[in-house]
């Protein structure tokens, strides 16, 4: 059993409700406490989960059509009034169709807009490459002031939707579209933006990753574990800006060897993020990103996505046992090259 | 409210002086968009001199009237008025487009008293407008929004999504002004992309429409005056305008769009702008 509790303590059930329903749950939960909060969407209210906010709260909703570009603007708008706007939308329109609008009119102006954007990833693979987004975190990374968090799970999501209040700026969060099976068993494990969590720990390998990548990347390390008495480590990088830079050197260190997994195009997210980290610290450790390596996804299930692209377990496993082929030598004075 | 013959004459003359200013900050930082900036100056003189509620001293006042400059390459002219007005000195603006000024072509609300948003990229003002409008309505506040737009920005197609939210949300504390000085960078609107019927757009688009001199305070006042009583939903005013207004050089000819003046040019456009107004102002 897993739950999230709202802010009123009411428990919602993590086991079988998507992470966009905890949001618009948690969300509408929320604006009883702090009157700021507006919502605002796209012609996707059901589709975002945002509609239990606008249920809750229908004086404090706005529905623009569909006008993702207005979206953004309006958003910036509200927030220029002193409101704290939630703009929910699909990750492909909020990350692309309305890109100017989230850089030149929320980020550059630094306001408190939080994009709620759901459907993220491969996570609608059916619906084709149009509705695919493997290109978000690379563009809202780059957008000075921009806050960055994929959270693990549902149970996650209601963690950042909360903290995200706290951050005086914009701040985007990235989830998917339907059930996935939560990894946490409960919120109370002190979540933080900016501060990833060792998840699973080990000394051979260190996994980073984030979103639907936690749940399969510790899977894969329990049983690397058992069939072939690997050790490895796993980070949960919900924050991929401001990303943890200590996390990330501290596991290079310990381990040699650094495999990150996000379900996102393998230029400009995560892995990208990490090695950047890595390059500017002059120490050298195998290095590999798991991800879409610069391609459009297939269209199907997501499990089969997952499954195809190597982010499931499965894929994760092999890969994992590819790298620990490579040789590296202990690195015998840390400190003498930085 | 009409205006009285003391009003206009004080709007007129802070209009002469705002265009002298606009002439002078264009000398001063190597070349500015003058020609729509001179366009603009009657509109934002009198929303800022006659109309609008603020309070200089207190740039953020949470009740103050906002205006959006969507056609934010329109700085030299807005920057000066918001120096005139009070929200700094206009000694300031010798540093516009220098390295590290808080001046730049496009005005930066993060470093200008009284700028109400960040704008430059066109197409971006209207829909921020909705959302203050939406603000004030959400947060029960009886401030109005103004948002100034060029008629060549009008080809922007999110200005269209948000006059259309405009119209559905019924904003009645929302008036939308276009410049509408006919020029764009590459020609005349009418020949780079046609934008006419401009007013029986805008009409279809749920506005109430306007259409003025942009340069007759008279019609000014008249135009915001009936925005303001129109409780049904937002209003337009078509601020009929000339680029380069006051300057004879300069006046619709599309290379002023943007362009420098050396001494001797600075001299011959502080005459015009002085003969412009002479018999109208002692």
């Amino acid at each position: 059993m897993s739950d999230v509790t709202g802010t009123n303590w009411t428990c919602y059930d993590a086991a079988t409700m998507t992470a966009k329903e905890i949001y618009g749950r948690v969300l509408a939960e929320m604006s009883g406490e702090d009157e700021r909060i507006v919502g605002v969407t796209a012609d996707l209210a059901k589709s975002t989960a945002i509609a239990f906010f606008e249920r809750e709260r229908p004086e404090r909703f706005v529905n623009v059509g569909i006008a993702e570009q207005n979206l953004m603007g309006v958003a910036a708008g509200l927030a220029k009034t002193g409101l704290i706007p939630f703009a929910s939308t699909f990750a492909t329109f909020a990350s692309m169709r309305a890109a100017e609008q989230v850089r030149t009119d929320i980020c550059y102006q630094n306001l408190p807009v939080k994009i709620i954007a759901t459907h993220a990833g491969v996570s609608f693979g059916a619906a084709g490459t149009t509705h695919h987004c493997t290109e978000d975190l690379a563009i809202m990374r780059s957008f000075a002031n921009m806050t960055v968090i994929a959270p693990a799970d549902g149970i996650e999501t209601a963690n950042a939707v909360r903290a995200c209040m706290d951050i005086d700026g914009p701040v985007y969060i990235r989830i998917g579209r339907g059930f996935d099976p939560p990894f946490h068993e409960t919120e109370d494990y002190g979540f933080e933006i900016g501060r990833a969590r060792t998840v699973h720990d080990g000394t051979d390998l260190c996994i980073i990753t984030c979103g639907i990548g936690v749940l399969q990347s510790v899977e894969a390390a329990r049983a690397l574990a058992e069939q072939d008495g690997l050790s490895v480590r796993v980070i949960n990088m919900h924050t991929i800006k401001p990303l943890d830079e200590e996390a990330v050197m501290a596991a290079v260190q310990d381990t040699r060897r650094i495999l990150t997994v996000e379900e996102h195009n393998t230029m400009g997210g995560l892995g990208s993020a990490v090695g950047d980290v890595i390059a500017a610290s002059g120490k050298g450790c195998a290095f590999r990103k798991l991800g879409f390596q610069d391609e459009y996804a297939l269209v199907g299930y997501p499990e089969d996505l997952y499954a195809h692209y190597r982010l499931d377990a499965d894929g994760i496993m092999d890969t994992v046992r590819e790298m620990m082929q490579i040789e590296f030598e202990e690195d015998e004075n840390w400190d003498d090259e930085v | 409210m009409p205006l009285n013959e003391q009003d206009r004459m004080m709007l007129l003359d802070t209009a002469r002086g705002i265009r002298k200013d606009i002439v002078e900050i264009t000398a001063w930082s190597g070349g500015a968009h003058i020609g729509g900036g001179l366009s603009v100056t009657d509109i934002l003189t009198y929303l800022y001199f006659h109309e609008m509620n603020i309070r200089p001293d207190e740039p953020e006042w949470d009740d103050r009237d906002r205006l959006i400059l969507s056609k934010g390459h329109s700085a030299v002219a807005y920057t000066a008025i918001l120096a005139r007005r009070g929200f700094y000195s206009f000694n300031l603006l010798k540093s516009f487009n220098k390295f590290g000024s808080p001046f730049g072509m496009h005005p930066d609300g993060s470093k200008i008293d009284g700028c109400d948003a960040s704008t430059g990229s066109l197409g971006h003002g209207l829909p921020m407008a909705v959302g203050m409008a939406l603000g004030a309505r959400i947060r029960k506040k009886d401030f109005r929004t103004y948002v100034v737009l060029g008629d060549g920005e009008m080809n922007e197609g999110s200005n269209w999504e948000a006059l259309m939210s405009a119209a559905h949300h019924k904003l009645s504390n929302l008036t939308v002004i276009v410049d509408r000085n006919r020029m764009m960078i590459d020609g005349p609107t009418e020949e780079v992309m046609a934008i006419e019927p401009l007013a029986d757009k805008l009409a279809a688009f749920g506005m109430n429409v306007q259409n003025i001199d942009g340069h007759d305070f008279d019609d000014l006042a008249g135009a915001v005056d009936m925005a303001k009583s129109w409780t049904p939903g937002p209003t337009a005013i078509i601020a009929n305008t000339v680029k380069g207004k006051g300057v004879d050089f300069m006046e619709n000819e599309v290379p002023w769009h943007y362009g420098s003046v050396d001494s001797s040019l600075r001299d011959k456009a502080l005459a015009s702008i002085d003969a412009m107004y002479e018999g109208v102002l002692s």
